[in-house]
């Protein structure tokens, strides 16, 4: 294999300088380009044996040969024929698209790298021209003339280059008069790869510890609990209140599934604290599991049917475990799949009951099938009846802003519930500018599996447009932090911050609400749950 | 390039048309069976596409949404960007169709790049939506205006807008207002495609060619109407024998009725295999036209099949003696 060399990182001046003039020669003739810096590594090959996945290899795609099996096309051409026969939506978005240009400047990587591969409609039509070749008929006749081409290993190379570049965010389908979803082309685009053993290792090492494991990070039941109770060791610091978790315990009333970025690294675990203490200071019946220790769902970028491997634990542990419902933390894509995706894979849930909330008597309808709620909606019911007590001062030095993750916006609608949380918990919030909010929230950069640190460049590149909106409040009201609801957010947000608009630190929703809460018998605290002295409240300032 | 050869293929057409009518003198071939035969691919071209495309199911509920959800009852869902209902749905889908709800959404992303760094501006873009609105309903209005050709008597709808788009009263005959802005729109159509390099650089010639078969549409119409004139009753009368099934040629009707009449067969039997198919797709495109009421009701997906998955026997196993060691209850000690 290639070695491949360390890429160095471009300073902000010089990923900012993005030239938009499309190359002079038509994109079916522009070679695709493997920069160092802007692409993840291949696959491993012990991961895809755990799996189970085709064609397992060590491969690197800094090399020539790719090692692709036998057959190699057939595989592919008998997968987007499969394909079509199953997703009604990949037939029509390779059918119906205009070319009408709309959601060229809606992408991410499109607006930071002015490749015109990266807009949407280009991304897509990377595999469309090659549907058209082989599966319509005037794609057959006109050959290029109807924009089709013959799928060859340069073509593969570009799917593989481009799929791993787009991080499924939707924001292009919320634009398009069509509603044609380049996540969904994405999606099967990556799934096609798969059949012949070309994921990335980002992806790939997750999904193998998720399987065997339990979770993306591969943490072992015991160092599980351990990190857990050296967090509950944190709080007793801090409040002077031991929080007593249980594991794998039956009989709770609930079962709590969280990413595992919440139990290793900061700012992520900060954010699992906060929850710790909520359900202490509530005294909720709740119970975590290490068999389903993982909320995220990195099966999800590899293909629908790992994405259902990984899922089943959750249903599955819920019965054994003989809960009576399931609260999810905060993580983007998990809860894509929990809203979209769960209970059509390994539903019905009918052992389970509707989620009621002990404290407030609320029964959440909207998850009356699934029986999972957001632990956003949980909070939020909790403070519209008053049952928690915060003292919102305690987050006066901060100036909080909130970035709303790509799936729970548009795969789900998850807008107010966190927003409400973060208003009752901080006294200073303000929103980023109205276009890159909500609906219209742009991507960290890193979604989908792409928070390697080989593609640091693209990663940077990726969320320029969302560290953009967050520079702007920062330079007009002083925001000092970025809260969110998303695992892969709090890994990846410190080092484009940090990159982008230095000064502003990274929080999830729950750490930030802890600072805030008030809990029966607590110490009078002095330092938040990071350790810090709370300025104003008589640490050692 | 792309769209000189689509400039090309249209030409050649109006080219086929003129001299199949007027040196060959192939009337009904370019009266009758060819429009009939348009008529046909078109749509069963159309029958078929859609068919092709039901028997694919949906396995996955996958709405993209684009308000708030509809959660704790204190919280207003946005129930048309977010429908859990069926009426929410066609509410959405209706302003889909009608309005382009998704386009007037349309942003302009600029990079400034001052004296404080690069500053990204995302800024209200609407003329890709008015162009595309005025385009599609000018077409649409001027299809019914058509059915005077068609039908007899006229119906009344057709004549009041008949008179409401040539309520101007300007020349004999009245302008309609339609033939202005669909020309116009097409126009723009056209010429954002050249001018703007990104669209120029996606663009095929599947892109250009339907824009200058319309235009070649419009501009023999124009023609026909207030420049050229062609005889009218004659061409009411093939119209007719069209619909009525007793087709026959009267005399005496322009070429440049026939050219226009070749180009709009073209068009119908082009049509099918076409991306012009997005007015059929509209309709079932799963990101809009499903409730997002997936936490409520269950979606089925008829080819959930099984996967192979890792138990939680297996895991104990593999764990038991660690989750023993840290106090963690097991199955089987």
């Amino acid at each position: 294999m290639a070695k491949v060399e360390k890429a160095k990182l471009p300073k902000p001046e010089e990923i900012s300088n993005i030239d938009y003039h499309p190359p002079a020669t038509d994109w079916m003739d522009t070679p695709t380009e493997f920069k160092p810096g802007t692409y993840c590594w291949g696959a491993k090959e012990k991961d895809l044996l755990t799996l189970g996945l085709p064609n397992p290899r060590q491969w690197s795609p800094a090399d020539e040969d790719w090692k692709l099996p036998e057959g190699w096309e057939t595989t592919i051409l008998d997968g987007i024929a499969e394909r079509l026969a199953k997703y009604r939506s990949f037939k029509i978005f390779m059918d119906i698209c205009v070319r009408c240009g709309a959601c060229a400047d809606k992408c991410h990587f499109y607006i930071a790298s002015g490749d015109p591969k990266n807009m949407p409609v280009l991304r897509a039509e990377l595999i469309r021209s090659v549907y058209k070749k082989y599966f319509t008929k005037s794609g057959k006749f006109l050959g290029r003339l109807a924009g089709a081409r013959e799928l060859d290993e340069k073509v593969l190379k570009e799917w593989w280059s481009y799929f791993f570049q787009c991080t499924e965010c939707r924001r292009c389908s919320v634009f398009c008069p069509y509603g044609i979803d380049q996540a969904e082309v994405t999606i099967i685009g990556r799934e096609l790869l798969n059949l012949v053993g070309l994921n990335i290792d980002w992806i790939a090492g997750p999904v193998a510890n998720c399987y065997m494991k339990g979770n993306h990070l591969g943490i072992e039941p015991h160092a599980f609990k351990g990190n857990i109770e050296s967090m509950c060791d944190d709080i007793e610091d801090m409040t002077g209140i031991r929080v007593n978790p249980t594991f794998n315990r039956k009989g709770a009333e609930i079962l709590f599934v969280t990413p595992s970025g919440d139990y290793l690294g900061e700012p992520g675990i900060y954010t699992c604290m906060g929850y710790l203490m909520l359900f202490h200071e509530l005294g909720l019946d709740y119970t975590w599991s290490t068999y389903a220790s993982e909320g995220g769902n990195f099966g999800f970028f590899t293909s629908n049917d790992m994405a259902k491997r990984l899922n089943s634990k959750i249903y599955a542990e819920a019965k054994r475990l003989g809960v009576k419902w399931i609260i999810g933390g905060e993580c983007g894509h998990m809860w894509r799949v929990m809203n979209q995706y769960m209970d059509t894979w390994n539903g019905p849930a009918d052992f389970l009951e509707v989620p009621v909330s002990p404290i407030t008597g609320t029964r959440f309808e909207n998850a009356k099938s699934t029986k999972m709620i957001h632990i956003t909606e949980f909070t939020a019911d909790l403070i519209k009846h008053n049952k928690i007590k915060l003292d919102p001062s305690r987050n006066d030095h901060l100036k909080v802003t909130y970035h709303d993750s790509c799936n729970p916006s548009r795969g789900m609608g998850l807008l107010e519930e966190p927003r409400y949380v973060l208003k009752a918990a901080c006294n200073n919030f303000y929103e980023m500018p109205e276009n890159t909010i909500r609906e219209k929230t742009f991507c960290c950069g890193s979604g989908s599996g792409l928070n390697a640190s080989e593609n640091m460049e693209q990663r940077m590149r990726g969320g320029f447009p969302r560290a953009n909106a967050v520079k702007y409040v920062q330079e007009k009201h002083g925001v000092n932090m970025l809260a969110n609801i998303c695992a892969v957010d709090r890994a990846a947000f410190p080092a484009l911050m940090d990159y982008w608009c230095p000064g502003v630190g990274v929080a999830g929703t729950h750490e930030l609400l802890a600072n805030a809460l008030v809990m029966k018998g607590e110490i009078p605290r002095v330092i938040d749950l990071r350790g810090e002295d709370l300025p104003g409240k008589g640490g050692n300032e | 390039m792309k769209a000189l050869l689509s400039f090309l293929a249209v030409i050649v057409l109006i080219l086929i048309a003129t001299l199949g009518v007027d040196v060959a003198n192939l009337h009904f071939l370019f009266g009758i069976i060819i429009p009939y035969l348009a008529f046909v691919l078109f749509v069963g071209g159309f029958v078929y596409r859609v068919i092709k495309w039901g028997r694919s199911p949906v396995p996955y509920r996958i709405p993209t949404t684009c308000g708030q959800q509809k959660s704790l009852p204190w919280i207003k869902q946005a129930k048309i960007e977010n429908p859990t209902t069926v009426l929410g749905v066609i509410v959405r889908m209706a302003l889909e169709i009608f309005f382009f709800r998704s386009l007037f959404r349309n942003t302009k992303t600029e990079l400034r790049v001052g004296e404080d760094g690069p500053k990204l501006v995302h800024g209200s873009a609407k003329w890709l939506w008015f162009g595309s609105l005025v385009f599609h309903w000018s077409f649409l209005i001027i299809i019914v205006r058509h059915l005077r050709f068609f039908l007899e008597p006229v119906p009344y709808f057709v004549q009041l807008i008949d008179s409401i788009d040539g309520m101007l009263q300007i020349g004999l005959p009245p302008i309609y207002l339609t033939d202005a802005f669909f020309l116009c729109a097409v126009i723009y159509l056209f010429l954002r495609r050249l001018a703007l390099p990104q669209v120029r650089y996606i663009s095929l010639a599947a892109d250009y060619f339907p824009l200058f078969i319309i235009m070649g549409i419009a501009i023999s119409g124009i023609l026909m109407r207030y420049f050229f004139r062609v005889d009218i009753v004659a061409v009411k009368e093939l119209a007719l024998g069209l619909v009525q099934l007793h087709p026959a040629i009267p005399e005496g009707i322009g070429v440049l009725f026939y050219i226009h009449l070749f180009l709009i067969s073209t068009l119908f039997a082009y049509f099918p295999t076409s991306k012009l198919m997005h007015m059929g797709g509209i309709f079932l495109s799963p990101t809009r036209n499903m409730m997002s009421n997936n936490r409520m009701v269950r979606h089925i997906n008829p080819w959930n099949h099984a996967v192979e998955v890792h138990s939680y026997a297996e895991y104990e196993d593999e764990f038991r003696d660690k989750m023993k060691k840290a106090g963690i209850p097991v199955e089987k000690e």
